[in-house]
């Protein structure tokens, strides 16, 4: 029987994220001892959220040096925490802080890690684990021999375990840094101001930018004010997340016109990123077939280009509207508003 | 005065983002149909790593540039026409395959092993670069097992910028969730980086820089050991291609005022 360790780290404010949860979930439906692993500045807040979800044990290493996601410090409190724990199977959120460290941590283990993973899977007494090669492009299921094996859970894959708080009895994992390990300190982050945010990862829709919206329209002219006004609207009426091609985050390096809020972060498809949202609507986007694993993870899409060839819709939407997104967003947005107030 | 560096930089080739991918069963597990006839590039993220290599050499007089790479030699050859031609760098290449199916783990051992055989090799001066993700296996693991081999725990992934302070530190941004960056401050090298799209736009090609490169490369090539990269202890299960096309409805000749509707109507579920 395997031994399966979740770990998790603490947010900010003690708490898990929902991520964490869900790995909680997954971890759980595997059947095995569990135990839980804690990393942060204080657990016991965290510790106890969980009481209900049936660890064997609570580990945790703690303290102000382990607060921020920093590798050389997260390394040694993940290895300790599985070292004590005995763990065959890891199964851990695949949050950035943990996605820094964790091929690292089962390489220190001797064991392997999968990362990106998308299911898991307990059959037969095989534990299997579903993940996406060549950026969403093919989805394989694969099984492993090696342990310890550490498996990266993407967040939104699974629902986030729901149970009873409690009190839960920590002990505490002693992990002793020599200063070669604080070589790097976090001093801060960086992101434009909240009401400025427009990559939403939790929001129920997408909204993808291309380039058509700072080309040349009927008129001959671009009208690359228009477009920005017309998208943040959108935004901020619906709250949706935004999306862009790589050739609409590119045009800023080139020295071509572009929308001012548009950076290489919100880049999706097979260089950027595959976001999961409920539904998406993709506007002034032409792309070729396979850039549009910007998709893969988006439930109900929608297209609007003035091309009907456009690689993003077919086959790929539910719905291509062949108009002038320019003028159906103002619309759009018009309708909106009054349902927003 | 500024430190020189030794940028190693690690990135294999991957299929043209432009061409339709089909996985096939082959003898020794899973591989792509017609894998050696496909186009390749440099792998997207360890091409702005290299940009971002020789910026920072650029601006740190006596650094110098390597670029690790296991792939299939005549396909590495193919695709470093194109790459020689946008930066300085010495290629130390690994004769082997650049398959998506292979381990990490297998394939950051040889890597490390071929940054170690590196000629004056200084661990003070080393930093380590390479893409966040590959295109390929995209699992984010190779980079941080070679800096476990080389004992280096000052790691970064997701980076966008590098910063060198006056007194040689090093500042870092890391993309994080929610379309943040984690600022970090490291005393210096050596050092880990995976890089994200950085802040570079790719540099024009530059012949001279291409024709320089060209005298290393040929003999590297040439020199390239045969490795072997495989998959052990991994089982396929299946690997199968997302195949189900949506039936799209196209909307032509309608106003925007009815298409407006309608999508409003889809948005609000009203
Ligand atoms: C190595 C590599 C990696 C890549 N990775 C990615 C990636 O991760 N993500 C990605 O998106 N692409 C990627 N691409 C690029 C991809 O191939 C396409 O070039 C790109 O997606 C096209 O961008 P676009 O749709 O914004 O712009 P365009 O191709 O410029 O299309 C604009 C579209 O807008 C339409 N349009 C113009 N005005 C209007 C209007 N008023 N109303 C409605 N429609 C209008 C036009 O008809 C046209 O169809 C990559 C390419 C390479 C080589």
């Amino acid at each position: 029987m395997e031994t399966i360790l979740v770990l998790a780290h603490t947010e900010t404010d003690g708490s898990l994220a929902k991520p964490a949860l869900e790995a909680l979930a997954a971890a759980k439906s595997l059947g095995g001892t569990l135990v839980a692993g804690l990393v942060g500045d204080n657990v016991q807040t965290a510790a106890n959220c969980i009481a209900g979800w049936g660890a064997a044990k609570f580990l945790a290493v703690t303290g102000a040096d382990f607060a921020h996601p920093r590798y050389a410090t997260d390394a040694a409190a993940a290895e300790a925490i599985a070292k004590a724990a005995g763990a065959t199977v890891i199964v851990a959120p695949a949050t950035s802080r943990w996605n820094r460290v964790l091929s690292g941590v089962a390489h220190r283990l001797g064991g392997r890690a999968d990362t990106h993973v998308t299911a898991i899977a307990a059959a037969g007494g095989a534990i299997s684990v579903n993940r996406w090669y060549y950026r969403q492009r093919m989805e394989a299921v694969i099984q492993r021999a090696q342990r310890p094996w550490v498996i990266a859970l993407d967040p939104g894959c699974v629902p986030a375990w729901q149970g009873d708080a409690g009190t839960a009895a920590v002990e505490n994992v002693a992990v002793t840094l020599a200063d070669a390990q604080k070589r790097t300190a976090v001093t801060g982050l960086k992101a434009p101001a909240a009401d400025q945010q427009t990559i939403r990862p939790d929001a129920a829709m997408l909204l993808v930018a291309g380039a058509g919206w700072t080309k040349k329209q009927a008129d001959g002219q671009t009208h690359v004010p228009d477009a920005e006004k017309l998208i943040l609207g959108f935004l901020k009426l619906t709250q949706a997340s935004l999306g862009g091609s790589k050739s609409l985050v590119d045009l800023g390096g080139e020295g071509q016109a572009v929308l001012s809020f548009m950076t290489h972060l919100h880049q999706i498809g097979q260089t950027g990123s595959t976001p999961r949202h409920q539904k998406g609507l993709s506007t002034c986007c032409h792309g070729e077939e396979p850039h549009t694993v910007g998709w893969r993870f988006v439930n109900e899409r929608r297209a609007i280009s003035l091309d009907p060839n456009c690689g993003w819709a077919r086959g790929k939407a539910n719905v291509l509207y062949v108009a002038d997104a320019f003028a159906v967003m103002a619309k759009v947005n018009e309708l909106l508003a009054p349902k927003k107030a | 005065m500024s430190t020189p560096y030794q940028i190693v930089v690690c990135g294999s080739i991957v299929p043209d983002p432009l061409q339709t991918l089909e996985p096939v069963a082959g003898p020794a597990g899973p591989a792509l149909k017609n894998e050696m006839m496909l186009p390749a590039v440099l792998d997207p993220w360890a091409w702005h790593a290299l940009f971002e290599a020789a910026h920072l050499a650029k601006g740190a007089p006596g650094s110098k540039v390597w670029l690790v790479s296991i792939a299939p030699k005549a396909k590495l050859q193919q695709v470093m026409m194109t790459v020689a031609q946008k930066a300085p760098f010495e290629l130390v290449a690994v004769d082997g395959p650049s398959s998506g199916f292979t381990e990490a783990a297998e394939a950051a051992a040889i890597l490390a092993d071929a940054i170690k055989a590196i000629p004056g090799l200084d661990m003070k001066k080393l930093l380590v670069f390479g893409g966040w993700e590959s295109a390929s296996r995209g699992a984010g693991a190779t980079m941080q097992i070679i800096g476990e081999r080389l004992g280096i725990t000052d790691q970064f992934q997701g980076v966008d910028k590098l910063t060198v302070a006056a007194d040689g530190s090093l500042e870092i941004l890391e993309r994080i969730e929610g379309g943040k960056h984690q600022v970090s401050k490291c005393a210096g090298a050596p050092a880990v980086l995976g890089w994200a799209t950085g802040n570079l736009p790719d540099p024009p090609n530059n012949p001279q820089t291409g024709m320089m490169n060209m005298r290393t490369i040929m003999p590297a090539l040439q020199r390239a050991k045969p490795a072997k990269l495989a998959a052990e202890g991994v089982k396929f299960v299946s690997v199968t291609q997302p195949s189900q096309r949506r039936g799209t409805k196209i909307v032509k000749d309608t106003s925007p005022d009815e298409i407006a509707k309608e999508i409003v109507s889809w948005i609000t579920g009203e």
